[in-house]
């Protein structure tokens, strides 16, 4: 399936990513050969064919409901672009 | 001193021949002299090298150091290492300090392993040429004017120019096996789960899985045996036992069934490649081993499938790069979208940002079932081709990539030209089985990787296979032109 400028600033929306007015008609091309790619998929049958998310059709493994990890938020704020009083720094959202 | 293996560093450490200091800074000064050239390593880090080599020199003389302990190797830059730069090569995390190590390099600490640097490589591990890097292209040592393949360029440059022993690495649809032909090494991707993914920066999370770069299947052995582990902060990290791989190296290939899928010699394959890899087969056939014809009719739908599956996984995985937390974040934003927008914008190169819309488009609303749905079950189809052909042989051999390492440039206007490198190698890391590739050849001075794959957790048994072929011929004792 082929995309569009219009298919191109949805996505930039969705995926929190800018594409300039400029690179829009190269984005659209380039995607638009890998959806060509991947359309090739459509053309197999897949009835009855289950889904597979892990190739050992492992399931989530459960652990006993008690703490192991100690607290390391300095540690991890050390390398923030911005925090304060232990929260991190964004801009303004609320009025 | 960088002639030797790592079975021979081993050796020699425990033989007082010379001591980790002294390997740890011949390397040093290798890579200081050498590295302009190849820009193998985006970070040296020269002064923990030699404060680990003088404690595993202590260890080593107090008599009860673990077989590797004072041997030098590099990581590649995807895993995190404390109190290092850990960049991905990307400039999204070119100020990133880690806060703790990944399981695979505090297993190689607990082993007394040197840490040299962290390697160079395609930027979040995208890409089979190398020149995704924010920090610029990797060279082929072996042709400076080719790319050493990707995404572990840096660590495949590093180890064919002798500026390391070996090197850590990762693979999701090939980036081991492919840098590891392109460069003439061996390298291998162990089976899904095998290695911990703890602490190594998530691309495509079912596909992903470290491995090694060596120069022999003897030294990927002997590294295996520490990286390998369960790791409980993995969910995915499977339970099993680690054996020691080192253990049937030099079992005799007598009896040995080898498949060779005709689908993997059609059209894109480059004769002399395709002709090295018949002579591979030969010398299988003389070591005692029997080859036979095998089918995996869903091939051709692998590129496709990955092309699905891993955009979509990133998609999701990079969405934690948004400049609130750690990481790039863009000057005087003037709301959170804002942020958002320009942070990710600024910090990701176009690669990245390509993978990161198709993947977008893969699962918004309506497409879900058309594009990821399908091809997760394409991805059954694909293992299930493995599952059928390994019930008539053991291991199943083909060429690692289509043709040798081709010129810088050559493929970057063509994002499906580039994808279509790793046609042969996606379809193992979809089905989640181990694969290796080891050099059989040259092609106009430039090497050729010989793959073979094995049944899950057949690690010992992929070693020892092309370990055997290492015994037998002198391709991976070739040396890149010009390598002092």
């Amino acid at each position: 399936m082929a995309v569009d400028r219009s298919d191109i600033t949805k996505l930039s929306k969705l995926a929190r990513i800018q594409i300039s007015d400029e690179a829009a008609d190269e984005a659209a091309k380039s995607i638009s050969d890998v959806l060509a790619l991947v359309d090739q998929l459509q053309a197999v049958n897949t009835d009855g064919v289950l889904p597979m998310a892990h190739p050992l059709d492992a399931v989530q493994r459960l652990r006993a409901d008690v703490v192991t990890e100690p607290n390391q938020r300095e540690a991890f704020q050390a390398i923030a672009p911005a925090t304060q009083d232990g929260l991190y720094l964004v801009p303004q959202v609320i009025e | 001193m960088h002639q030797f293996t790592i079975a021979e560093l081993v050796k020699g450490l425990r033989n007082k021949d010379f001591s980790s200091t002294e390997v740890t800074q011949h390397y040093l000064d290798r890579i200081a002299r050498l590295d302009k050239t190849y820009n193998s390593y985006i970070t040296v880090t020269s002064d923990i090298a030699l404060q680990q080599a003088a404690a595993a020199d202590q260890r080593l003389a107090a008599g009860n150091a673990p077989a590797l302990c004072g041997v030098p190797i590099a990581h590649k830059d995807i895993f995190c290492t404390t109190g290092v730069r850990t960049s991905c090569a990307s400039k999204m995390l070119d100020k990133f300090i880690a806060p703790y190590n990944a399981t695979i390099v505090e297993n190689y600490l607990n082993s007394g392993v040197v840490m040299l640097g962290k390697t160079n490589m395609d930027e979040f591990a995208m890409g089979s040429s190398n020149e995704t890097s924010w920090y610029g292209p990797v060279k082929n040592p072996w042709a400076i004017d080719c790319v050493p393949g990707g995404s572990s360029g840096g660590s495949a440059a590093a180890v064919a120019a002798h500026l390391a022993p070996a090197a850590t690495a990762s693979d999701t649809g090939g980036s081991i096996r492919q840098p590891a032909a392109l460069c003439g090494l061996t390298g291998i991707k162990p089976t899904y789960g095998r290695v911990s993914r703890w602490g190594m920066i998530a691309f495509a999370s079912s596909l992903d899985q470290a491995g090694i770069l060596s120069r022999t299947a003897e030294d990927a052995a002997i590294l295996l045996n520490d990286m390998a582990s369960y790791d409980a902060k993995d969910s995915t990290s499977v339970e099993r036992d680690v054996p020691d791989y080192t253990a049937d190296l030099n079992k005799p290939l007598t009896g040995l069934r080898i498949g060779v899928p005709k689908e993997y010699f059609g059209e894109g394959l480059n004769p002399q490649t395709a002709a090295h890899v018949e002579s591979a087969i030969k010398v299988y056939e003389s070591l005692g081993a029997s080859i036979h014809s095998v089918s995996l009719p869903h091939t051709h739908l692998a590129v496709p499938a990955y092309y699905v599956i891993a955009p979509a996984e990133c998609s999701a995985n990079l969405s934690r790069f948004d400049g609130v937390r750690y990481g790039h974040r863009c000057e005087n934003p003037t709301d959170l979208n804002d942020l958002y927008m320009r942070s990710r914008s600024e910090g990701f190169g176009a690669e990245v940002k390509r993978r990161i819309l198709v993947g977008a488009y893969a699962l918004s609303a309506g497409y879900y079932d058309a594009y990821y749905s399908k091809a997760q079950k394409i991805r059954r189809l694909i293992k299930q081709d493995f599952v059928d052909a390994f019930q008539t042989v053991d291991v199943i051999l083909g060429p690692t990539s289509p043709s040798p390492a081709f010129q810088f440039g050559s493929k970057t206007k063509d994002p499906v030209a580039m994808y279509l490198e790793d046609i042969y190698t996606i379809a193992t890391n979809l089905a989640g089985l181990p694969g290796l590739s080891i050099p059989c050849g040259l092609v106009d001075n430039k090497p050729v990787g010989l793959q073979l794959i094995g049944n899950f957790f057949a690690e010992s048994q992929l070693l020892n296979a092309a370990h055997m072929f290492q015994q037998a011929t002198h391709f991976h004792q070739q040396t890149a032109p010009g390598i002092e």
